[in-house]
């Protein structure tokens, strides 16, 4: 098998070489469409592309991460993002779940462990299979696949790079960026590189993290942090300032709250300054805690950094085609329509700047850019109201503005506030904490009261906001919500129920049926 | 000053608008003053005599300011202390003295204290009213009984969801291994821990609504009530005591309790719904009679817990649901361990030994073509053949109120009310407007109608069923998308691949605007209860596909 392929590619080395020939004599590329890029965005634009009967063809290639981790196609989501993190997060529900179970009748003999070596086989055998769904996918679309680092070498020209350093020169019409972000390690830090992982590497450890230092408050580290104290793993979380930067604080400061009573630790307002390796295997961490002013040091297994995500521009060579990008953020800058600077070459998903990290709306953004371009339609993506969920180990989920950012637009004056702590009633007979269990409707205030943003904390985040996203986007009132008849007894029901305004300063904890 | 004998007197500057401003910027408020008089507003800029009387406002009042209000000849004050007078009750009070109710003891008797009877009852103490209920829960024929709050709480949704969740959890100690947990193979589930700790639950809502009530200052009776004459009413406590209470205003939510089907030794031997969540053992070997939305919960989860469960049906499975939906939801019962027998009825069953639980033998005919004999063992046999109204033996005839011969329910007008305009009623009695004719259909009038059910699959739907689409719009007009899935989760659980399933069900033409959604898997009621809300916001096929991206996967109409 491994030399066919590897005569394929030589072959493909070939076929490209004559076609920039074919090219140059002609004037016509090979492809109308070429994705550099086989995550959710890169593949949904080239499935959807082909749909229309044009001849694309995608590249993916997975640069091994600093610990030497690699993996299949299908890009972050799939391969060490959104499928294995639920999938563990769902490892640590279960956990929960034989907890409650004893409440309900169930005799479990003690003790019960956890052994990550069963998990981890079971995730990532199931990643693997949606790897190989995905070539399966594009081979019946007839979508060519190239395993193939791209960099431009003219405006419809890709020189694709093998691993084992084989070249070959693709050319298309149009040309869409889609490869990603990748996780940052901080640059100042001794032995962050050498000693740290991050979310690339952790869904694909063989063995357990053990003792484990997350370093970040973004949702990846509070995410990963609260599946890891699931399944009972002693877990530290070092953040420097607030946690979840940009979503509603409020529902931030609750969500690290149940973390706490969770048995995740934090050390907050803290900042590590070097990571050293013991003769004990131990990794020794040193920090400052700026509100002591002292410095601090703990062993632990695993040092996770989860301080951001950043685009993988370098290796594209956009600067000899002119396709800008900004310069702080390194990302690339599109238009409405996802077109780069240069016209025929555009861009989608995490790589471009200004719009959500979310494996939906890349996927969505794709499907529409490859309508555009071959479809004859003119409709362009909505970045507006997108639902998200955070996988903490009490979900978050939200669609529209943070209250934040709605008093930023209207001011405090023109907004209402609805909201409410409830109890799921599951959580009575398991004996469940549900001080965090909190909703949160943001309407304008004016006599429509147009809903401007909901927010929920509880089970199933995800499950119950996505359809309230979809009222929203047809542009959902309060009293429209309040008419909706609740279904009885779910968690989403208290959402038509919500009836205490911020103002008021009446109680929000709801009671009774 | 002959103006301040009238009930209410606004005076106003002469701008409408004000009037309507003041009246409705609080939504009861306005209910509250329609319901109550007829406001006379009196503008003074087109009275010829204006100015005067103006002057002798400022001298009554001391307030130049219009709204100027008045109750009976009592200055209120203007707009902020209307509100005020309004909000701390002195209002109704001052509106409502002029009344004569006195002659009855109570403005609102509620006729039992469930999920709308105690709602109902809270309101109208909100809004100052003297009110009563009455809740008496008459025991089942096994003995069982409960506290306050009707079935929702006590012998329904409450204790259903929860023995559901302790099913799921049984189904989550499977996945968890898969997952990475380990402990001890052997994992059993006791029937009386779950038992005690849902009741200990339920009690604490009794407790609840005893506590809330007291705190609104409504009157609680544990007694029975029976009209006995017009707006009179007979209440009867478990001791056998008699009281008499009169009211101006009645209102029925008695509810429903399960039907017993009148054969030899149900009611003798055979459970329901009423006893199944408080039963002190566990029921073991259990045939389950019906096929409600009740009896395959019940059966769901019994399964779930270990039992070994029959379900014995007539006909159809959920007759009413979406029948695609019904039978996915059997056909994933069965292969879950529950076993159907179809086109069977029980004709008696009789008990071989006594016990906790004991042994019956049920013996039960064919339905249909050959007349067959069936005779069975079992541990527990629950009955769950539908609910009737508790509307018979509580005097309606005595004044006059019509019920339906044939299923005890009440019919009612737009406003909840009954032939006798003070009588009302509310909840599970009502008449059901289910028998719908297309143009009905058509009018959006089933949109807002929800099933849900916790069956081991749960299955949440918002709007028509696909046979009703097709009855009201014609098949040639709608397009019904598809799509099974497999829930992220169920994947390294390794469960059943192409079981979970969602349709929804579009008017083509009308924008392709979604007026069926109808979905299978696990969290059916969270994900329903949002599209509920987008489909009343006009969800249409577009936005649906944009947003989650169902494929359709079938573009015609089955």
């Amino acid at each position: 098998m491994a030399t066919l392929w590897r005569r394929r590619e030589r072959l493909l080395g070939v076929s490209g070489r004559l076609c920039r020939t074919v090219r140059a004599l002609s004037g016509k590329n090979e492809y109308d469409l070429l994705v550099i890029g086989g995550g959710s965005g890169g593949l949904a634009c080239a499935k959807e592309a082909a749909q229309f009967g044009r001849k694309v063809a995608v590249l993916d290639y997975v640069e091994p991460s600093p610990q030497g981790t690699k993996w299949g196609l299908g890009g972050t989501c799939v391969n060490v993002g959104c499928i294995p993190k639920k999938l563990m997060h769902q490892a640590a529900l279960l956990g929960s779940a034989l907890k409650d179970a004893q409440h309900y009748g169930w005799n479990i003999a003690q003790p019960v462990h956890h052994t990550w070596s069963v998990m981890a086989q079971a995730v990532q055998n199931y990643v693997k299979s949606l790897n190989w769904g995905h070539r399966v996918q594009l081979q019946d679309k007839k979508v060519k696949y190239f395993n193939m680092k791209g960099s431009f070498s003219d405006p419809h020209t890709i020189r694709g790079l093998t691993k084992g350093g084989k070249e070959t020169i693709v050319t298309a019409e149009n040309i869409v960026i889609a490869t990603g972000g990748r996780p940052k390690y901080p640059t100042h830090i001794a032995g962050a590189l050498a000693y740290g992982i991050t979310s690339d590497d952790l869904f694909w450890l063989k063995e357990s993290p053990g003792k484990t230092l997350v370093v970040g408050a973004s949702y990846v580290s509070l995410e990963c942090a609260g599946f890891l104290t699931g399944i009972g793993l002693d877990t530290t979380v070092m953040m420097r300032s607030i946690p979840l930067r940009g979503f509603d604080q409020q529902m931030a400061s609750l969500v690290t709250e149940h973390m706490e009573c969770y048995g995740t630790k934090f050390l907050k307002r803290c900042f590590p300054t070097k990571v050293e390796k013991l003769e004990s295997n131990k990794l020794q961490v040193t920090w400052k805690n700026t509100d002591l002013g002292t410095e601090e040091t703990d062993c632990f297994d695993t040092v996770m950094w989860a301080v951001g995500r950043a685009p993988d521009v370098k290796t594209l060579n956009l600067d000899a085609v002119g396709v800008k990008t900004n310069s702080e953020t390194g990302k690339i800058i599109v238009d409405a329509s996802e077109a780069t600077s240069v016209p025929h070459i555009y861009a989608i998903g995490d790589i471009t700047e200004g719009r959500p990290e979310l494996t939906p709306t890349a996927i969505a953004a794709g499907k529409l850019l490859a309508r555009r371009l071959f479809g004859q339609s003119s409709e362009l993506m909505d970045y507006d109201n997108v639902p998200t969920t955070v996988f903490t180990p009490l979900e978050y989920g939200c669609v529209g503005l943070s209250e934040e950012a709605a008093v930023q637009c209207y001011g405090s004056d023109n907004i209402e506030v609805y909201h409410a702590y409830y109890k799921p009633l599951e959580f009575t007979v398991a004996e469940r904490d549900a001080t965090q269990c909190y909703i949160k409707m943001v309407c304008l205030r004016e006599r429509e009261q147009r809903i401007l943003g909901l927010h929920f904390i509880g089970p199933n985040a995800g499950e119950v906001i996505q359809g309230f996203a979809l009222g929203i986007k047809c542009g959902a009132t309060y009293p429209q919500l309040m008419k909706t008849v609740g279904i009885h007894p779910t968690c989403a029901e208290e959402i038509t129920k919500l009836h205490i305004t911020k103002r008021s300063g009446l109680d929000a904890t709801v009671t009774g049926c | 000053t002959t103006l301040m004998k009238e009930k209410l007197v606004v005076f106003l500057a002469g701008l409408q608008y004000i009037a309507v401003q003041i009246i409705n910027t609080s939504g009861c408020f306005k209910s509250f003053l329609l319901a109550n008089c007829s406001i006379m507003y009196l503008f003074l800029l087109f009275l010829a005599d204006g100015p005067s009387i103006q002057q002798v406002l400022v001298e009554l009042t001391n307030q130049r300011t219009v709204p100027n209000v008045f109750v009976n000849g009592t200055h209120i004050g203007g707009c902020d202390a209307t509100y005020q007078a309004y909000h701390d009750g002195s209002l109704q009070k001052l509106l409502g003295d002029s009344k004569d109710a006195e002659t009855y003891d109570y403005d609102l008797i509620i006729i039992g204290g469930g999920s709308g009877g105690l709602a109902c009852s809270k309101e109208a103490a909100g809004f100052g009213k003297k009110v009563l209920v009455l809740d008496y829960v008459v025991p089942t024929p096994l003995g069982t009984s409960w506290g306050l709050g009707g079935t929702c709480v006590n012998v329904g949704c409450i204790p259903k969801k929860l023995m559901h969740q302790a099913a799921l959890l049984g189904q989550a100690l499977q996945d968890s291994r898969k997952y990475g947990w380990q402990y001890e193979e052997q994992v059993k589930h006791n029937w009386e821990t779950m038992v005690e700790a849902i009741q200990n639950y339920i009690g604490s809502l009794n407790w609840g609504y005893r506590v809330s009530l007291r705190e609104k200052s409504v009157t609680y009776l544990n007694s029975y009530g029976e009209f006995v004459e017009p707006h009179k009413i007979k209440a009867t406590n478990r001791k056998g005591q008699v009281t008499y209470h009169t009211a101006e205003t009645f209102v029925l939510a008695t509810g429903e309790r399960p039907r017993y089907p009148g054969i030899p030794g149900d009611k003798e031997y055979c459970i329901t719904s009423d006893d199944l969540f408080s039963l002190p053992y566990c029921p073991g070997k259990t045939l389950v009679v019906g096929a409600s939305y009740v009896a395959l919960e019940c059966a769901g989860f019994l399964a779930g817990l270990g039992m070994d469960v029959t379900v014995m049906v007539r006909s159809i499975l959920l007759r009413g649901f979406d029948q695609e939906m019904a039978e996915r939801i059997g056909a994933y019962m069965e292969t879950h361990g529950v076993k159907f027998i179809k086109k069977f009825v029980p004709v008696q069953v009789e008990q071989l030994e006594e016990g906790m639980p004991g042994r019956l033998k049920v013996t039960a005919k064919s339905t249909g073509g050959e007349p067959e004999i069936f005779e069975e063992e079992y541990n527990t046999v629950l009955l769950a053949i539908g609910r009737d109204a508790c509307t018979r033996n509580i005097g309606l005839e005595t004044i006059g109120v019509k019920i339906n011969e044939k299923n005890g329910k009440v019919p009612v007008n737009d406003e909840e009310q009954t032939n006798v305009p003070y009588v009302y009623a509310i909840g599970d009695i009502l008449e059901g407007k289910l028998e719908l004719t297309p143009v009905a259909i058509q009018a959006g009038k089933l949109l807002s109608k929800y099933e849900f059910l916790f069956t081991p699959l749960e299955y949440g739907s918002c709007g028509l069923s696909e046979e009703k689409a097709i009855e009201g719009y014609g098949k040639q007009n709608l397009e019904v998308y598809h799509s099974l899935f497999w829930p992220l989760e169920w994947t390294v659980a390794g469960r059943d691949n192409n079981t979970c399933y969602g349709k929804i069900i579009c008017n083509k033409h009308d924008n392709n605007r979604v007026i069926g959604f109808h979905v299978l898997g696990p969290n059916a009621g969270e994900v329903t209860q949002g599209f509920a809300a987008a489909i009343k916001c006009g969800l249409t096929k577009e936005l649906l596909d944009e947003t989650i991206g169902i494929h359709p996967t079938c573009a015609e109409v089955r």
